[in-house]
């Protein structure tokens, strides 16, 4: 345990850099997702299926090979993204597939009476999905997007192996220097558990909070 | 409005309607107009919603011409938001917005559409819900409310928009018993508007009778009698007519 006692700070260093990758990357993956959850249930042929293709292509390839390309491929044709950047677009952008289907689902749970109610006030198809169907689709879509919260933030992991220093690059520098390591990585585990734990309790609360016009 | 050969506030002429294969109707002519309070009743099937639900193009037609208001619902160039934003529809299931709370329900369309003031279109909904007997549920949600009181709100929120023609797709057709009369009541209320359009697709003969300027009965698709109240409930002319109202009326 004192090796990594010793090495706390860079633990801790390795943690803040974890949350700021989950929590950047979330966000745009949710954004990014809910336009294309857009795209696939629009009226319009053309969309649906570059949403189809965006989906498809980002979630049937290794999140690994993603964050390569990002970091290390693009410098090939002239862009060159600094490490953190590239890992966070990587990350955002395979979740932000996952959030797109688990969206897209949710809409099309929506019975279909409550679009035509709207449609038939007057109000145009762009205000019935922003102010009828995704307030109560994303409402039931909190239980899986929770999921994927957990899942990406897991997934942060994986920018160690492009060199950004989050908890995981910090472990493996740890266990080089002290080769303690059954401590080190149970350690790293526990600081995980630290965020995915509260933020499952942060959804189990919120998932009760949005629905509960459900009930009387 | 005489240009389009139309000199009521609502128009079918040979209007026809697919789903799939199935033609569901087939060569309607109709005229409503102004400020008439019509009923159409029917079998089930007979294609009576679906005619309803053409007037605001929930339902497009694929032939004929289709007239509302001076303007051609089947043309798609037609400013179809706008026309909708003058006829209210109240449906069997309600379709009240579940998140929103029964005031932002009424309000939703008169601040988006109309983009009236909050305040304004809040004062108005109140107005509204005294008018249809619960001011108390403003805030309350929609599943905090039964049935009759739902569809309350939601003939409340259709009359947000002012409209100059009110669609009732079996407003009572989902109700608990006890609550039809409720809502037949707020209805009736409502016929009493001079200016107000009403067409109305309903089981309920008695409500028909005491409020409705003219009866249109459909089986098949096709309008087969359409006549004043007092004459259609007295002597209908037409067998199968005759053979729905004995089912309708002695069951």
């Amino acid at each position: 345990m004192p090796a990594v006692v010793q090495n706390l700070p860079l633990f801790l260093d390795g943690l803040r850099t974890t949350l700021q990758l989950a929590v950047g990357a979330l966000v745009l993956a949710l954004a990014v997702g809910t336009l294309v959850a857009l795209l696939r249930v629009s009226p319009l042929g053309v969309l649906r299926v570059a949403g189809t293709a965006y989906v498809e292509f980002l979630r049937n390839t290794p999140l690994l090979v993603q964050m390569f390309f990002w970091v290390f491929g693009l410098p090939f044709v002239g862009v060159v993204l600094p490490e953190f950047g590239g890992a966070l677009l990587g990350l955002a952008f395979y979740t932000s597939a996952f959030v797109a289907e688990a969206m897209r689902a949710g809409i099309l749970s929506i019975q279909h009476g409550q679009i035509e109610a709207a449609r038939a006030m007057g109000l145009s198809y762009v205000q019935t999905m922003r102010l009828v169907v995704l307030p109560q689709a994303i409402a039931i879509t909190v239980p899986p997007l929770g999921n994927l919260a957990i899942a990406l933030t897991k997934n942060t992991s994986v920018a160690s192996a492009v060199l950004v220093p989050e908890l995981m690059y910090q472990a493996e520098v740890v266990n080089a220097r002290t080769f303690a390591t059954y401590e080190t990585f149970f350690v790293t585990a526990a600081l995980y558990l630290a965020l995915t734990i509260p933020l499952s309790r942060l959804v189990a609360r919120l998932e009760h909070r949005l629905t509960r016009f459900r009930s009387a | 409005m005489a240009e389009q050969g139309c000199d009521g506030i609502i128009c079918f002429r040979d209007v026809h309607k697919w789903f799939g294969r199935l033609h569901v109707l087939r060569g309607v002519e109709l005229t409503i107009d102004y400020g008439e309070k019509v009923v159409i009743a029917g079998p089930s099937g007979s294609g009576k919603s679906t005619l309803l639900r053409c007037i605001n193009r929930l339902e497009p037609i694929q032939q004929g011409e289709l007239i509302v208001d001076g303007q051609r619902v089947d043309e798609s160039h037609a400013d179809i938001n706008r026309l909708r934003s003058k006829i209210g529809m109240v449906f069997q299931h309600f379709n009240l917005f579940p998140h929103l709370t029964v005031l932002e329900n009424i309000t939703l369309a008169p601040r988006y559409v109309l983009k009236m003031p909050r305040a304004e279109a809040e004062e108005k909904a109140r107005g509204l819900l005294d008018r249809v007997h619960i001011p108390e549920k403003a805030s309350a949600y929609p599943a905090q409310l039964s049935g009759g009181q739902q569809q309350r709100v939601a003939i409340a929120r259709a009359l947000a928009m002012d409209p100059k023609i009110m669609l009732f797709d079996e407003p009572t057709s989902a109700l608990d018993p006890e609550m039809i009369k409720e809502v037949l009541d707020v209805m009736r209320a409502l016929a009493q508007a001079r200016g107000m359009t009403m067409v109305v697709v309903t089981h309920e003969m008695g409500f028909a009778r005491e409020v409705a300027d003219r009866m249109v009965f459909m089986a098949d698709g096709v309008i087969v009698e359409q006549a004043p109240t007092d004459e259609f409930f007295s002597s209908p002319q037409e067998e199968r007519t005759k053979q729905f109202m004995s089912r309708i009326l002695h069951h």
